[in-house]
């Protein structure tokens, strides 16, 4: 299994508080916060991209490990906002970077993608070396687009996080993934250029609600850690109110599982490394095991387990 | 209502947090009784009350929406 080596992350400048969106949307502010548990979220400028948001955590993360961008043998750009539909982000992101002919995989999957990718860089770090994964979107330009839902527009925000998988080194181990999909439920959260994001909040939350508690204890048990001995939960953010809830079903306080979705609302695949790159940057040292876990549309979801050296 | 329309009410208001009355073809959705969180809750719920494990692939709303729809579903179940 390889080693993560570190994490980044970028948000845009702009702040887009709850009564802003409230104003525009027309709704109350406090309904906002009780059905998200969100806040804030940032919304990217109109001539910011996917891609150079990407960039900006990638160096962000490159800049945490000290290492150069040519040190790189491959990289993953995940994401479920970017466009055009073709080609994705990937190879511009590694010909910014100045990374070099390697090869760049463009990880298409809305919130799962952070996960997906970091399994994806697990496999392949021991052929290609170091593998840079990261995970951007610009949700703003799906969910703020007319005719506006506003049980959609609530949520999102836009943002990107990166994470370096090493096959030698880092500050833990990758030891246990799971990860699963399912195209049963495909048509109840999807996004179309021409038509916008359209969610099915009911079947999104009793898909979600059920399979990132599986997720976890599938991955717990496959490397026998109980739930008692995690540090942390590192999930991807789409709802606070999920977030409790499957802090609940798993038996453990809220307070293990990281948030940050107060202030970034969901921003789709990027949340979870975003979430990984401000958590660690403030962690106490601790050998105990942190466990990531994301679910999104597909519906794709998963679990990984690390240990920390 | 017969009994287990009593019960199955008392789960909805158990689990909406919501002390209301309703028809039996009623939708939980339309008339708010239910959120997403609310419906997952009485999801489970169910399943404890008539022991039983509603499989993922059956966790469509629409079979929760309405007492009459969640007595066909657990009369398929039978």
């Amino acid at each position: 299994m390889a080693f993560l080596k570190a994490f980044g992350r970028y948000v845009p400048e702009l702040v887009v508080d709850n009564a802003e969106l409230a104003a525009r949307l027309e709704c109350d502010a406090r309904w906002i916060f009780e059905v998200s548990g969100i806040a804030q979220r940032r919304f990217a400028a109109a001539d910011e991209l996917v891609v150079d948001m990407a960039v900006a955590a990638a160096h962000d993360c490159l800049r945490r490990a000290a290492l150069e961008a040519n040190e790189i043998g491959m990289l993953v750009v995940s994401s479920g906002s970017a466009e055009p539909r073709f080609p994705g982000p990937a190879a511009s992101v590694a010909q910014r970077l100045g990374c070099g002919p390697i090869p760049a995989w463009d990880v298409p999957l809305a919130s799962a993608g952070g996960l997906f990718g970091m399994s994806l860089a697990n496999a392949m770090a021991p052929r290609y070396g170091t593998v840079l994964v990261v995970a951007a979107e610009k949700m703003s330009a799906l969910a703020m687009r007319e005719p506006l839902d506003r049980n959609v527009a609530i949520l999102f925000g836009d943002g990107a996080g990166a994470c370096l998988v090493s096959p030698h080194q880092g500050f833990a181990e990758i030891s246990a993934e799971v990860l699963h999909s399912d195209g049963s439920f495909a048509g109840d959260l999807r996004a179309a250029w021409d038509t916008g994001l359209a969610m099915n909040g009911r079947t999104v939350i009793l898909q979600a609600g059920r399979k990132l508690p599986a997720g976890i204890f599938e991955v717990l048990a496959s490397d026998g850690v109980s739930v008692e001995d995690v540090e942390v939960f590192l999930l991807h953010q789409a709802n606070q109110n999920l977030t409790d809830r499957v802090a609940k079903v798993v038996g453990v306080p809220v307070e293990r599982f990281y948030s940050n979705i107060e202030r970034y609302g969901n921003t789709s695949s990027a949340s979870m490394l975003i979430a990984a790159a401000e958590y660690f940057a403030e962690a106490p040292a601790s050998r105990k095991p942190v466990v990531f876990a994301a679910f999104g549309a597909g519906f794709h979801w998963g679990a990984m387990l690390v240990r920390q050296a | 209502m017969d009994e287990r329309q009593r019960v199955l009410a008392g789960l909805i208001r158990t689990a909406s947090n919501k002390d209301v009355t309703f028809e039996l073809d009623e939708s939980l959705f339309d008339s708010g009784v239910l959120d997403s969180f609310a419906l997952a809750d009485l999801v489970a719920a169910i399943e404890k009350e008539f022991h039983i494990s509603i499989p993922d692939s059956d966790l469509s709303p629409r079979k929760f929406e309405s007492i009459q729809r969640i007595e066909r579903y657990l009369d398929s179940r039978q």
